[in-house]
C-alpha cells in the first residue's frame, strides 16, 4: 500500500473521529445542564435517581457503555441490530456518558454563584428564566470553562474507543493497516492527526477563554 | 395613603427570633433611617421589605395594598411570577457589596432591565441611562466593565441602576461600609442628592452623622425590637441607656 492511500485512509478515519467529536458535544453540552438541573432538583427522588446515573456513568468504564448501548436493542429486546445503529449508539453513548461528566461541572460552577446575583436580578424585575439565561448561565460559562477544556480534550482521544464496536474511525483504521502492512507506520502517522486534532481544539478552547477575559 | 406600610412583622431563623413584632410606615418623600447594633435585626428588615426573606408574621402593603401577609393559621401568601415582577417594580435596593452583574457593562447594567423586563424602549431608555450616569459623576464610565471601577464607583452605578426603574422607595443596606472612608463621601453626597429630589428612602447606616442630617425619621433597633423612635432631634436626644452606649461607642 502507497503511503499516499494510507493517508487518505486515515484521514477518512479522522474524519469520522471528527463526527464523533463534535456531535457528542452537540448532545451533551445541553443535556449535561439538564441533567445538572436534575442533579440540583427540590424534589428529593429526582435528584436521587440523577445522583445515582451520574455516578454509574462515570463510574464503568465508557467501553463498556458503548457495548451496552450497541448491543442492548438485541439483548433486551431481541431487536435486529440494523446496519446503521452503530453510528447511532456510538453517539448516544458518548453523548450521555459526557453528559454526566458535563452535569457535574455546570452544578459546581452554578453553585458557585454568589445568591447576591440572583437577589440583584429578582429586584430588578428579571423573571426566574430570565435570571438563568442572561445573568447565571453566562458567568457560568466563564467559571467551568477550564474543566470544561478538560473534558474536550479528552473527549479527543475518548473517540478511539468506538473501535470496540469497529466502527472505521481513525484508530480502527491505523489497527487494520498495521495488521496488513505488518507496519508501525500508521500508528506513528494516527498519533500525530490525533495531537494535530488536540492542537486545534486546544487553541479554539484558548481563544475562548480570552474572548471571556473582558471581566473578571 | 403609606408608600410602605409593615405591620406586626415577626422573622425567625429556625429558633432565632430576629424580629419581635416591629411596625413601621414610610411616606412619599419621607426617608427613615435605621440604627442600631450589629446583629440587631436591621438588614432582615430590609430583606423582608423587599421580598428577599419571607416573614413569618404580619403583613406588608404598599401603595395601601396588602403583597404579602401570614395568615392567622400561619399560612404566608406571597406574590409570584408577574404579581411579585409587579410588587418589585415598587422598590429598589442598594446592597452593602453592590451585586453589579460583572458581565455586563456598566451602561448595560442600567439599561438591561429598563429594556428587558420593563420593556422600554432602547433609545429612550439608554439616553435615561447615560443621563443617570452623568447625574452619579460616571459619565465616562459607561462602557467600563464593574471590574475596572472603585468600591464608589461601583456603589454610585448600583443606585443609578435602582434609579433607572423609577422606584417609588429605595431601600439601602449600609451602603457605604463596604468602602474606603475616602469613598463614602461620593456615596453619601448622591444619596442626599436623591432626598433632595423627594425619592423615599429607608437607609440602614453606621454613618450617625448622615443619618441625622438626612431623616426624615429614624429608628433605633436592638435585638429585633424598636427601642426609640422619631425624629432625628428626638433620637438622638433621647436619654436611653443603650442607644446612648451604642452612639457612644461608634464614636471611638
Ligand atoms: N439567613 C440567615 N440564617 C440564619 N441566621 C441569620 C440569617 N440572616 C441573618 N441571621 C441572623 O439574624 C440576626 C440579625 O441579622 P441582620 O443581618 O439582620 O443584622 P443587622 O442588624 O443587619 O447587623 P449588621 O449591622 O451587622 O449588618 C443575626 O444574629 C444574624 O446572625
Ligand atoms: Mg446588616
Amino acid at each position: 500500500m502507497s503511503f499516499q492511500v494510507m493517508m487518505e485512509q486515515l484521514a477518512g478515519g479522522l474524519m469520522k473521529s471528527i463526527s464523533i467529536f463534535l456531535l457528542t458535544l452537540l448532545f451533551s453540552l445541553p443535556l449535561g445542564l439538564l441533567v445538572s438541573f436534575g442533579r440540583m432538583s427540590k424534589n428529593r427522588i429526582i435528584r436521587s435517581v440523577v445522583w445515582v446515573f451520574i455516578s454509574i456513568l462515570r463510574g464503568t468504564p465508557l467501553m463498556l457503555q458503548l457495548l451496552a448501548v450497541y448491543f442492548g436493542p438485541y439483548y433486551l429486546f431481541n431487536l435486529k441490530i440494523g446496519s446503521t445503529w452503530r453510528f447511532t449508539a456510538i453517539i448516544i453513548a458518548f453523548s450521555v456518558n459526557y453528559s454526566a461528566y458535563f452535569a457535574e461541572i455546570y452544578r459546581s460552577g452554578i453553585e458557585s454563584m454568589p445568591p447576591g446575583q440572583y437577589e440583584a436580578a429578582k429586584l430588578l424585575g428579571y423573571s426566574r428564566s430570565s435570571t438563568f439565561m442572561r445573568i447565571i448561565f453566562p458567568q457560568v460559562v466563564k467559571r467551568i470553562l477550564p474543566s470544561v477544556t478538560n473534558e474536550v480534550i479528552t473527549l479527543v482521544k475518548d473517540t478511539s474507543l468506538a473501535f470496540s464496536l469497529a466502527y472505521a474511525e481513525m484508530f480502527t483504521i491505523a489497527k487494520q493497516i498495521a495488521a496488513k502492512e505488518t507496519s508501525f507506520m500508521p500508528f506513528i502517522a494516527a498519533a500525530i492527526f490525533y495531537y494535530v486534532f488536540n492542537a486545534v481544539v486546544a487553541f479554539l478552547m484558548e481563544r475562548i477563554e480570552k474572548a471571556l477575559n473582558y471581566y473578571t | 395613603m403609606a408608600l410602605l406600610e409593615m405591620n406586626h412583622i415577626s422573622k425567625s431563623f429556625s429558633d432565632l427570633e430576629v424580629i419581635k413584632d416591629i411596625s413601621l410606615k414610610v411616606d412619599e418623600g419621607e426617608v427613615l433611617s435605621i440604627i442600631g447594633p450589629s446583629g440587631s435585626g436591621k438588614s432582615t428588615m430590609l430583606r423582608c421589605a423587599t421580598m428577599l426573606e419571607t416573614i413569618d408574621k404580619g403583613e406588608i402593603r404598599y401603595l395601601g395594598e396588602r403583597v404579602a401577609w401570614v395568615e392567622e393559621n400561619g399560612t404566608k401568601v406571597y406574590p409570584k411570577g408577574a404579581q411579585l415582577r409587579k410588587v418589585c417594580s415598587y422598590f429598589g435596593l442598594v446592597f452593602q457589596n453592590f451585586n453589579l452583574f460583572p458581565h455586563y457593562s456598566v451602561l448595560k447594567n442600567i439599561m438591561d432591565p429598563m429594556v428587558h423586563n420593563q420593556k422600554r424602549d432602547r433609545k429612550e431608555s439608554e439616553k435615561e441611562a447615560r443621563a443617570l450616569l452623568d447625574r452619579m459623576g460616571l459619565a465616562d464610565k459607561a462602557d467600563a466593565y464593574p471590574c475596572q471601577l472603585s468600591g464608589g464607583q461601583s456603589q454610585r452605578v448600583a443606585i443609578a441602576r435602582a434609579l433607572a426603574l423609577n422606584p417609588k422607595i429605595l431601600f439601602f443596606d449600609e451602603p457605604t461600609s463596604a468602602l474606603d472612608p475616602e469613598l463614602t463621601g461620593e456615596v453619601l453626597k448622591v444619596i442626599r442628592s436623591l432626598a433632595d429630589l423627594h425619592i423615599a428612602m429607608v437607609i440602614v447606616t453606621h454613618e450617625m452623622n448622615f443619618a441625622r442630617g438626612i431623616s426624615d425619621h429614624v429608628i433605633f433597633m436592638d435585638k429585633g425590637i424598636v427601642e426609640v423612635e422619631g425624629t432625628p432631634d428626638e433620637v438622638f436626644e433621647a436619654e436611653h441607656v443603650r442607644m446612648q452606649a451604642f452612639l457612644g461607642k461608634l464614636e471611638h
